[in-house]
């Protein structure tokens, strides 16, 4: 087994989003960092399921840490995308109403989001909101706009946080699962599935397994994770014609209800649901959920009937017994614990990032010195409404062409600084096998350009 | 490279290719097929098994034996097969947009015949429940990973589906030394003829019909099939699952270019000449019916390559004519519109196995074609329709299915 000898600054336990984002600001701040994570790729529990909505916060809770979390790491995405060539597509969002009571309740989100700070959003008329989206059902009444409510591409960002970091020396361990630690003065001694390490602080990333990582660390666990699935279902990509702004609906006290959105990849998105679970493994998709979120898309957009699905999935949140974030610290055993980061964290990632890092900072005199170059790396675009790979001469043929991923596209991810670990992680850099198809086409000729260059092969060990 | 062409053929597969060689013979010179893949042949390139090439080539030969000689035709007759060439739209005017290599091109063509093929529905589109591991996939994925990858990508799956792929698949699995546990069907009853279903007695592989799929289940590979049969739950331990049939065209070009769809077929509507929505744009093969053998997509490749050859004497224009709607038991028919003039064949597929009759009439009630039918499943049936008289095409043709079952 591999021993890690030389003492790290920071271990983050946990690749998320979160993790990424931790990764990258403490690297940023000049800590010699190494990131464990249990699985074979970055983003393999909570980050991988998402709606992809960069969110403003303007239905947070008022005052909370995850509110402020949103709005700076929203503030910071803006700033660093452009270098990062991390895409936005400015759709805005409506909350539309389709009931008295709903209607009723648009001037409290009004006033909340106001509250917020959020002071750009304002109450449509039905005619108003008609005219903005002209394949909404007749019967919406009204909505609140919220001009700066986006989608970004969900993959792309946390792995340019990733990538930012092991950039700046940061390391990736994969299949290193936390499974012990003691506290040897000031120094952590971890042990993995894959080998010790030597760490001063440790940072708790590990979302669904976060109460357990504490325990670990700690020896008892002050949250406990409840799972609540989300289910989604991703239609064709002539769906997305049909809707250009994100449609959100009136939150109740029973449900947050279901969310129809694009995807920056050009497709439309229906979901999630929202369903409490025991298992922190089974992101299982349902038949008749399913079923009942197209429904209600062709509820509200009918020009949806008919339209064929291109995919299916579910995420779990990685919730926990209260509903606000467990971020906590403990500065003498050199723990810090970003938990429970429930259903903002693709948005908040890079803001929680900042808090615990000043959390740190409180009870640290600053012994690093910062990089000089902050080494952001310039992603490889998969947003559909930018130029795309394959239309830059030269690449030597499509290889999935329902998503129009190049032979090129798919080498270079594996040229990479944090190459694919399997072969969801390549579907994540890549988009191949993502689309209508779902690899009837390409799976053959993705499985032989992916051959022994992956942790968890497509293949099985007998292939060929 | 020309920009400009006679006829512009979206898709290198039996039905283009078919329709690039006819079209030759009958002295077009200006002949462009368009394929995305690195090599025409469209399906049968990596159907590694018999029978393909009776109707065309008079002898039995493979799937990639058949999909080389059909290229090997077009290329000797002078056609231009512009291989790593995506059409990504059909604008009005007979204008394709293309992704190739060398970035983005046009075509601009007299005449555009669309035979894009189609491919299986994935368990995402039949909305199949459980978790996503590795190793779940489409008939046509495992025989592209065997046939042209050599790379065999499971040993012991179960087969989803029992539609005549189904036993493509099974033929591919017995080449390859995989041994399926199982076939798993759906719907009540196997899909094909029961001699069919023979090959999966000769293999040893038990078929179980009327099964509910209850969870894939495994990670990161599949690990096994949940489902409930007569009643009963049931684990069938695998490490793969191949969902074969419920064949659905691969339509995206004629969707992103606005063309009329078809709600039975999901493909693009025609009319008898295989004329679109459009009137510069024909559609042929499997994109208008799912599923039919090569050997008809090429059948219908040719004939509308001379429907094609005619029509560029005249200014092309959408015939008059009726819609055919098909009532209940009826899953879709095309050609979905009739005009005056010339007989046709009506391809028609039912909901499940029939007996009975099918009948056509007018908006008048008046009978104009009927056949008896005792379909299997899949089973496509034709309907032979005399030249119709336009007090026949004055309103919607109704065509309905009395059953006697
Ligand atoms: C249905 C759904 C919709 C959502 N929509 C949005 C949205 O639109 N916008 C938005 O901003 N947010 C959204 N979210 C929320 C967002 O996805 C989550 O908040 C975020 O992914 C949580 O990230 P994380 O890094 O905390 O957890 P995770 O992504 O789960 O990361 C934790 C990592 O730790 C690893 N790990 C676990 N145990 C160990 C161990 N012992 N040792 C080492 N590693 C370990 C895991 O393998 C995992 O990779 C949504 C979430 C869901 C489920
Ligand atoms: C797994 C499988 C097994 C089968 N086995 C048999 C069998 O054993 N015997 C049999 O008779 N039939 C079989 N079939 C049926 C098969 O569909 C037909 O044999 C036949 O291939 C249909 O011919 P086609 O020309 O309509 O379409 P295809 O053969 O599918 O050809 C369509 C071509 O169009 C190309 N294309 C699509 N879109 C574009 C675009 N936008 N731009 C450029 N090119 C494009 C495709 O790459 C493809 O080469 C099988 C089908 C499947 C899916």
């Amino acid at each position: 087994m591999a021993d890690f000898s030389a003492e790290m600054d920071v271990a983050i336990i946990g690749a998320g989003v979160v993790g990424c984002a931790m990764a990258r600001r403490f690297a940023l701040e000049g800590a010699r960092v190494c990131v464990l994570e249990a699985a074979p790729d970055i983003l393999s529990g909570a980050s991988k399921a998402n709606s992809a909505i960069l969110h403003t916060g303007f239905d947070a809770p008022p005052g909370s840490l995850e509110l402020s979390c949103m709005q700076d790491a929203y503030d910071e995405y803006m700033e660093i995308r452009e270098a990062m060539n991390l895409p936005v597509l400015e759709t805005g969002a409506m909350v539309a109403a389709w009931t008295e009571d709903e209607e009723a309740r648009l001037p409290d989100l009004l006033a909340q989001a106001q509250g917020n700070g959020v002071t750009d959003t304002r109450i449509i008329s039905r005619d108003e909101a008609l005219a903005r989206e002209p394949a909404l059902a007749g019967h919406v009444r009204g909505a609140l706009l919220v001009p700066r409510e986006h989608v970004i591409d969900p993959w792309s960002a946390p792995l340019a946080y990733a990538t930012q970091a092991k950039a700046l020396g940061a390391e990736f361990r994969f299949n290193a699962p936390l499974t012990g630690a003691r506290r040897d003065g000031d120094t952590w001694q971890l042990e993995t599935g894959a080998g010790s390490l030597m760490a001063k602080t440790v940072v708790n990333c590990a979302g669904l397994y976060g109460d357990k990582v504490e325990e670990i660390l700690t020896g008892t666990p002050s949250f406990e994770i409840r799972p609540r699935k989300g289910q989604f279902v991703v239609f064709d990509k002539a769906a997305s014609q049909h809707l250009r702004t994100i449609l959100l609906p009136v939150p109740n006290e029973r449900t947050k209800g279901v969310v129809l959105t694009r995807t920056a990849f050009g497709n439309l998105l229906v979901g999630p649901t929202a369903e409490e679970q025991e298992a922190r493994d089974r992101p299982d998709v349902t038949t008749p959920e399913l079923e009942m979120l197209i429904s209600k898309a062709v509820e509200l957009v009918p020009a949806l009937q008919d339209m064929p699905v291109t995919a299916v999935y579910a995420g779990l949140r990685p919730a926990s017994e209260r509903k606000e974030y467990r971020v906590h610290a403990d500065a003498d055993l050199g723990y810090y614990c970003a938990g429970g980061i429930r259903s903002t964290g693709l948005t908040a990632a890079l803001g929680i990032a900042r808090h615990v890092f000043a959390l740190w900072s409180e009870s640290h005199s600053l012994a690093w010195s910062k990089p000089n170059d902050s080494m952001a790396p310039s992603m490889p675009n998969l947003a559909e409404h930018l130029p795309r790979d394959y239309q830059i001469p030269g690449h030597d043929g499509i290889v999935c062409h329902c998503e129009m991923v190049t032979a090129r596209e798919i080498r270079a991810a594996f040229d990479s600084q944090l190459p694919p670990g399997d072969f969801g992680g390549l579907r994540r850099r890549t988009r191949c096998a993502m689309g209508r198809c779902q690899g009837f086409n390409c799976l053959g000729r993705i499985a032989s350009l992916a051959e022994g260059k992956l942790r968890t092969p497509i293949l099985p060990e007998d292939a060929s | 490279m020309n920009t400009t062409c006679d006829v512009a053929i979206v898709g290198g597969g039996p039905a283009g290719l078919g329709a690039a060689l006819e079209l030759s013979k009958l002295g077009l010179r200006r002949v462009v097929v368009l394929e995305r893949f690195g090599e025409a042949g469209g399906i049968p390139r990596h159907c590694g098994h018999p029978p393909f090439g009776m109707r065309e080539f008079k002898r039995v030969l493979s799937g990639p034996a058949y999909a080389r000689r059909l290229v090997q035709a077009a290329e000797d007759a002078g056609v231009e097969i512009r291989t790593d060439t995506t059409v990504t739209a059909i604008r009005p005017g007979g204008v394709l947009e293309l992704a190739t290599t060398a970035g983005a091109q046009t075509l601009t063509a007299r005449r555009v015949l669309i035979a894009t093929g189609n491919r299986e529905r994935t368990r995402a589109q039949l909305l199949a429940p459980g978790v996503r591991p590795v190793g779940v996939m489409n008939t046509g994925a495992l025989q592209s990973m065997v046939y042209l990858e050599g790379k065999r990508p499971f040993s012991r799956p179960v087969i989803v589906g029992t539609e005549i792929v189904a036993l493509s698949a099974l033929l591919t699995c017995r080449r390859h030394g995989i041994k399926p546990v199982a076939m798993v069907e759906t719907r009540d009853r196997p899909q094909t003829r029961r001699i069919d279903m023979m090959l999966a007695r000769l293999m040893g592989v038990p078929v179980l019909a009327g099964a509910e799929i209850l969870a894939i289940e495994g990670r990161p590979r599949v690990e096994a099939l949940r489902l409930r049969h007569k009643g009963e739950e049931r684990r069938l331990d695998c490490d793969g699952i191949v969902f074969s049939g419920r064949f659905t065209p691969e339509a995206t070009v004629a969707r992103q270019s606005d063309l009329a769809l078809d709600a039975g077929t999901l493909g693009p509507e025609i009319d008898a000449d295989g004329r679109s929505s459009d009137p510069q744009v024909f559609v042929a093969g499997n994109v208008l019916h799912p599923v039919e053998t090569a050997g008809h997509c090429w059948a219908e490749g040719r004939r509308a390559a001379q429907t094609i050859f005619r029509d560029l004497r005249k200014t092309p224009k959408l015939g008059a004519g009726a819609r055919i709607v098909p009532g209940a038991g009826l899953r879709y028919v095309v050609p979905q519109r009739l005009g005056a003039g010339s007989a046709a064949t009506l391809n028609i597929r039912t909901d499940g196995a029939v007996r009975g009759r099918v009948v056509l009439s007018d908006a008048s009630g008046r009978e104009l074609a009927a056949r008896s039918v005792r379909s299997y499943p899949e089973q496509p049936v034709r309907l032979s329709v005399p030249a119709l008289d336009s007090a026949a095409l004055a309103g919607d043709l109704t065509l309905r299915l009395d059953r006697k079952d």
